[in-house]
């Protein structure tokens, strides 16, 4: 009886680290949100580097939607218990739960730069390139610190 | 005493000199800078493409231009904590002549005498070029100073004793570039760049037992010394980027496939793309012709 309990006890405690939530759909949320982005990037990318035509239309929806992306309430996607410590298949670090503000207020800062890249994609590529450049600052400072090495 | 014991003692002394002698601080040549004068306006550029501020900078403010240091750099030999570098002159490096200064980069020697430890990248800047030096002295002694005190490296036995670093540079500060062939001015160009500035196989080329780079694994990837993931191999065969790919990355952050640059390389980007143009196509170029 005592071993039989000792062994329930026992796989309880095993059973702990297994427990962390289902975290999958904020994280296929996640992930579909970046590629969305990563997509219209390339559209709008593209014709800064002038591998495409300047097509004012394409170029308005692509920053339209980055725009768009930016509205998306983002703790709502980065559940507590969703960081790569937690579960399996995800980059974010627990350093986004600890600086709640600052992840808020960067994501805020993508949202200013795409709405600059809106007012840009309807005069051309040269409004674009520095509109380019500072969505590219604007993922490189998040990344930076709470964004894990592949 | 016997014959023997007298010379085993011998030739242990004579041994340990040798390692005393091979393991002595070098100093840089005073007469290299001699009648050059600094230019701060360039020294910046010198600054950004050497990537100082990258692991210098403020730790807790992220200032760029406040070298007060602060930011741990794990390996597996133990903890580095990246100095003050400021103008300070009992913290930082305020008062420091131009002689000391290229020792420390060229040498990895301080103004004391001591062995820096690699996590330092001077088998990287010791390539640089001495006008380059003065110039970023100049530009350096523009930036304002930091009082705060320098935290001690956390560095278990035996990689705490400073001399044996005088071997290891024996074994891994070398005169020569890994890439010894370079047609045309911009490959050379791209070389110093990734070679001597911007210390790129520091973190891209991986490292043998006692932490010296692995040549003949030059920018093919490397474990992460957080020991967490991999840094990624930028040859031209694991990466394959084009030449404007690759300079586009390093002025926006932007992968070919629109992803963007994350963790340490971050910062490197921000420096990068406030080099001119030419010197983003140079590294390019240089990356191109890997094998």
């Amino acid at each position: 009886m005592k071993t039989l309990l000792t062994t329930i006890a026992l796989s309880a405690t095993l059973a702990l680290p297994a427990a962390a939530q289902d975290m999958s759909a904020q994280l296929k949320a996640r992930q579909g949100q970046f590629r969305i982005m990563a997509l219209n990037l390339g559209v709008l990318g593209d014709m800064v580097k002038g591998a495409t035509e300047y097509d004012a239309t394409a170029a308005q929806a692509a920053a339209e939607s980055l725009v768009g992306i930016s509205m998306v309430h983002q703790p709502t996607l980065f559940a507590e218990g969703s960081d790569e410590m937690s579960v399996d298949g995800t980059r974010a670090l627990p350093a986004i739960w600890e600086n709640p503000d600052d992840f808020a207020a960067k994501w805020a800062a993508f949202g200013e730069v795409a709405a600059q890249m809106q007012t840009a994609a309807a005069t051309g590529t040269d409004a674009m390139g520095p509109a380019m450049g500072a969505l590219g600052g604007a993922c490189k400072s998040c990344h930076e610190t709470y964004r894990a090495p592949q | 005493m016997s014959k023997l014991l007298k010379t085993a003692a011998i030739l242990a002394i004579l041994g340990g000199g040798t390692a005393w002698w091979l393991s002595r601080p070098i100093h840089a040549d005073p007469s290299d800078f001699e009648g050059l004068t600094g230019d701060a306006t360039h020294g910046e550029q010198v600054f950004l493409a050497a990537g100082c501020a990258s692991c210098h900078m403020n730790e807790e403010t992220k200032e760029k231009t406040v070298l007060t240091g602060g930011m741990e750099l794990p390996s597996p030999f133990g903890s580095f904590v990246v100095p003050n570098i400021s103008t300070d002159p009992e913290h930082g490096i305020g008062g420091w002549t131009v002689t000391e200064f290229a020792t420390a980069l060229q040498k990895g020697v301080s103004p004391k005498g001591q062995h820096y430890y690699p996590a330092f990248p001077y088998t990287s800047y010791t390539h640089m070029a001495a006008q380059d030096i003065v110039d970023l002295k100049a530009y350096m002694d523009t930036l304002p100073a930091s009082s705060q005190e320098n935290a001690d490296h956390d560095m278990p036995f035996p990689f705490n004793i400073r001399r044996s670093l005088g071997l290891w540079k024996q074994l891994y500060l070398k005169d020569s570039y890994v890439v010894t062939n370079t047609p045309g001015s911009e490959i050379e160009r791209g070389r110093y760049l990734v070679e001597a500035m911007g210390h790129c196989g520091e973190c891209h080329t991986p490292r043998d037992q006692f932490g010296g780079l692995d040549r003949s694994a030059w920018l093919q990837g490397a474990p992460n010394p957080s020991g967490k993931g991999e840094i990624p191999g930028i040859t031209r065969g694991i990466l394959n980027w084009s030449k404007e790919d690759i300079a586009y990355y390093l002025s926006s952050g932007f992968t070919p496939d629109y992803d963007s640059a994350g963790g340490h390389m971050a910062l490197v980007i921000e420096n990068t793309s406030k080099l001119p143009d030419e010197d983003r196509d140079a590294i390019a170029a240089y990356l191109l012709a890997l094998p």
